[in-house]
C-alpha cells in the first residue's frame, strides 16, 4: 500500500500526536540529568523537581513583598492587555475591511492606505509608542493593536472581495442596499475567516505584548520573563514559557470551538 | 405583464466588440431562450438587461421605461453557480428578499411577520419540490436542488423579469427533466416574462416561446475583434406556447404510459391556472 493510503486509527492517531512531546520530554530530563551530574549548581536546565518547587513559590505562595500570587498577577495582567489589543484589532479589522471590501470608493482611498500602514515593523514604533502614550497600559496595548489590525484588516477585505460577485447581484436583485449586503450577505460570510485569522495572530500578539512587557511594566509574564532573566531563573522561565504556551492553544482551541458553533455551514463540505 | 425593447444594441470591451447592433422586442410573459456558440456574449446581454452591466450604445426600455442602471427586485436571476447563499439554509434563503425589503436597517423580520413569511417560505419550498429541505444548507443539496431553491428565492420576489444564465446546464439529464417539468409550471404560473441563456437546443425547444440565436456574421480571426455578435435567428416556437395555458405537447406525460386520454393538468399544481384547458 502506498504511504499516501495510510490513515491512522483513532488509537494511532493519539500514539503518533503524543510522540514528540513524548521525545521533547525525554530529551530534556537526560540533558538536564548530564548537566546535574556534572555539576550540581548547573542553572541551564533545572531539574522537575527544581521547577515543581519555583511553580509553588509562584503560583501557591503569597508575595513577601506584595501579598499577591506571582503567576496569577501576572497572568491576569498580561492577558488583560492582550485580550483589550486583540478586541480592539478585531472590531477595527471589521470596519475597515467590510468597508474595503464592499464599497470600492472605500476601497480606492483606504486600499493602499491600509496596505503601507501594515509594512510599518510595529516594533519599531514601540519607542514612540511609549514616549507618546506613556508607559502605562495603554501604549502596550496600542503596540498589540497596530501589530495585528491591518493583518486582519487586508485578510478580511481580500476574503469579502473574493465572495463571487454573482452573490452581491443576487443580493441586489432581492432589494438589498449597500449596508443590507454589507450586513447580512458578506459580513456572515467573512466571520469565520476573521475567526481563523486571529487565530493565526495570536502568536503575533503574544510576540508584541511579552516584547512591551520586557521594556516596562509593573507586572506581566513577559515582565516576570525578563525580571527573573537576570538571576538565570531558568527554573521560573521555563514554566511561565510553557504557561503562556498552553495559554495560546486553549485560546486557540475555543476560537475553533466557537467558529464551528456560530458557523456550522462553514463545516459543510459540499 | 413585462415588454422589453431593445434597440440598437451594441456592448464592447476596449477594442473588443462583443455585441453589434441587437435590436429586440420580446413581449409580455414570453419566455425567450437565448441560444448561441460559447463566447459569443449572451451572458453580456443579460447582465445588461439585469442592470449589471452597461450598454455601449443603444437603449433598453422595458414597460416603456428605460432600464434602471442597476440591479433590482423587478428582475430575478438564477446563474448556473453561486445563485443561494451557502451561510444560509434553505428556508432562511428563501425568506431573504422578504426580509430585505421589509427590514431596512436589520434586515430581518420578527414575530407575527416572520411567521407569515416563513408558512409562504415553506408553501413555495413545497411547490419547487424541496418540502422537507428548509432546515439544509445549499452545500448538504444536489445540484438540482439547489437550482430549485434558487428558482423560489427568486420568485418570492415576484420579479416582472426573470433572467436564467444556463441554471440547468449543470444538471444530469433525468434531472434535467425534472426541473424543465417545473419551470414550464412557474411560468405558467407566475406572471414573468423570461429570458434564458442555454446552450441545449432540446431545452430552448422545450421550453421557449421563442428562440434567439446570436453569432457573429463574421469570424474570420482577424475580423473576431472588430466585429461583435448579433442576432443571426428568430424562432417563434410553433405551435405557439401561452404563459397560462397548458398545450398539447408540454402536457407532464408519464414516460411510461402512452394513454393520450390521461392528458391533464400537471399533478402538482397548487394554484388554479386561468383559462386552461380540461
Ligand atoms: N468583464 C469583461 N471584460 C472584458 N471582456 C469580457 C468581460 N466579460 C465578457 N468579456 C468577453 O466578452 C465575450 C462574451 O462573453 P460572454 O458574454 O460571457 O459569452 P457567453 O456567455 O455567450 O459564452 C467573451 O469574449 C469574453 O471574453
Ligand atoms: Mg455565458
Amino acid at each position: 500500500m502506498r504511504l499516501i493510503n495510510m490513515h491512522p486509527g483513532r488509537g494511532g492517531r493519539v500514539l503518533l500526536a503524543a510522540l514528540p512531546f513524548v521525545i521533547l520530554g525525554i530529551a530534556y530530563l537526560i540533558g538536564s540529568a548530564l548537566r546535574l551530574a556534572e555539576n550540581p549548581g548547573d542553572k541551564l536546565l533545572p531539574s522537575l523537581d527544581a521547577m515543581g518547587r519555583m511553580i509553588e513559590v509562584m503560583a501557591f505562595t503569597p508575595d513577601r513583598r506584595t501579598g499577591d500570587y506571582l503567576l496569577w498577577t501576572d497572568t491576569a495582567a498580561s492577558l488583560l492587555r492582550l485580550w483589550s489589543g486583540l478586541a480592539i484589532a478585531t472590531v477595527i479589522a471589521l470596519v475597515l475591511g467590510l468597508l474595503n471590501g464592499v464599497l470600492p470608493v472605500a476601497r480606492a482611498m483606504l486600499g493602499p492606505f491600509i496596505a503601507f500602514l501594515s509594512m510599518v515593523p510595529p516594533l519599531a514604533l514601540l519607542p514612540v509608542l511609549f514616549i507618546v502614550l506613556g508607559l502605562g497600559e495603554v501604549s502596550k496595548i496600542a503596540l498589540i493593536v497596530i501589530g495585528v489590525a491591518p493583518i486582519l484588516t487586508r485578510d478580511l477585505a481580500l476574503t469579502a472581495i473574493a465572495l463571487p460577485r454573482e452573490q452581491i447581484v443576487k443580493a441586489e436583485t432581492l432589494s438589498a442596499s449597500s449596508w443590507l449586503v454589507a450586513w447580512r450577505v458578506v459580513l456572515p460570510q467573512v466571520m469565520p475567516r476573521l475567526i481563523d485569522s486571529l487565530r493565526l495572530q495570536l502568536g503575533p500578539a503574544f510576540l508584541f505584548l511579552i516584547a512591551a512587557e520586557a521594556i516596562s511594566a509593573e507586572g506581566g509574564l513577559g515582565y516576570r520573563i525578563f525580571l527573573v532573566r537576570r538571576y538565570l531563573s531558568m527554573d521560573i522561565i521555563f514554566p511561565y514559557v510553557l504557561w503562556i504556551t498552553l495559554l495560546a492553544v486553549t485560546m486557540d482551541l475555543c476560537l475553533r470551538l466557537l467558529r464551528r458553533r456560530l458557523y456550522p455551514w462553514a463545516e459543510v463540505r459540499p | 405583464m413585462t415588454a422589453l425593447t431593445i434597440q440598437g444594441l451594441w456592448k464592447e470591451y476596449g477594442a473588443q466588440v462583443v455585441l453589434e447592433n441587437v435590436n429586440l422586442t420580446i413581449a409580455p410573459r414570453a419566455f425567450v431562450a437565448l441560444v448561441g456558440p460559447s463566447g459569443c456574449g449572451k451572458t453580456t446581454f443579460l447582465r445588461m438587461l439585469l442592470g449589471q452591466e452597461r450598454a455601449t450604445r443603444g437603449t433598453i426600455v422595458m414597460d416603456g421605461e428605460p432600464l434602471p442602471s442597476e440591479p433590482g427586485p423587478d428582475r430575478g436571476v438564477v446563474y448556473q453557480r453561486y445563485s443561494v447563499f451557502p451561510h444560509m439554509t434553505a428556508l432562511q434563503n428563501v425568506m431573504l428578499g422578504p426580509e430585505l425589503r421589509a427590514a431596512r436597517l436589520t434586515g430581518r423580520l420578527w414575530g407575527a411577520a416572520r411567521r407569515k413569511l416563513a408558512d409562504e417560505a415553506v408553501a413555495l419550498l413545497a411547490e419547487v419540490g424541496l418540502a422537507g429541505a428548509e432546515a439544509k444548507y445549499p452545500a448538504q443539496l444536489s445540484g438540482g436542488m439547489q437550482q430549485r431553491l434558487a428558482l423560489a428565492q427568486t420568485l418570492m420576489m415576484r420579479p416582472k423579469l426573470l433572467l436564467l444564465d444556463e441554471p440547468f446546464g449543470a444538471l444530469d439529464p433525468g434531472i434535467r427533466t425534472e426541473i424543465h417539468t417545473l419551470m414550464r409550471r412557474l411560468w405558467h404560473e407566475h406572471a414573468m416574462t423570461v429570458v434564458m441563456v442555454t446552450h441545449d437546443m432540446r431545452e430552448a425547444f422545450a421550453l421557449a416561446t421563442r428562440i434567439i440565436a446570436f453569432d457573429r456574421p463574421r469570424n474570420r480571426p482577424e475580423e473576431r475583434e472588430r466585429y461583435g455578435a448579433t442576432i443571426t435567428n428568430d424562432i417563434a416556437i410553433w405551435p405557439p406556447r401561452v404563459a397560462g395555458r397548458q398545450t398539447i405537447y408540454d402536457a407532464d406525460i408519464d414516460p411510461v404510459q402512452d394513454d393520450l386520454n390521461r392528458f391533464a393538468i400537471t399533478a402538482g399544481t397548487t394554484r388554479p391556472t386561468e383559462g386552461s384547458l380540461p
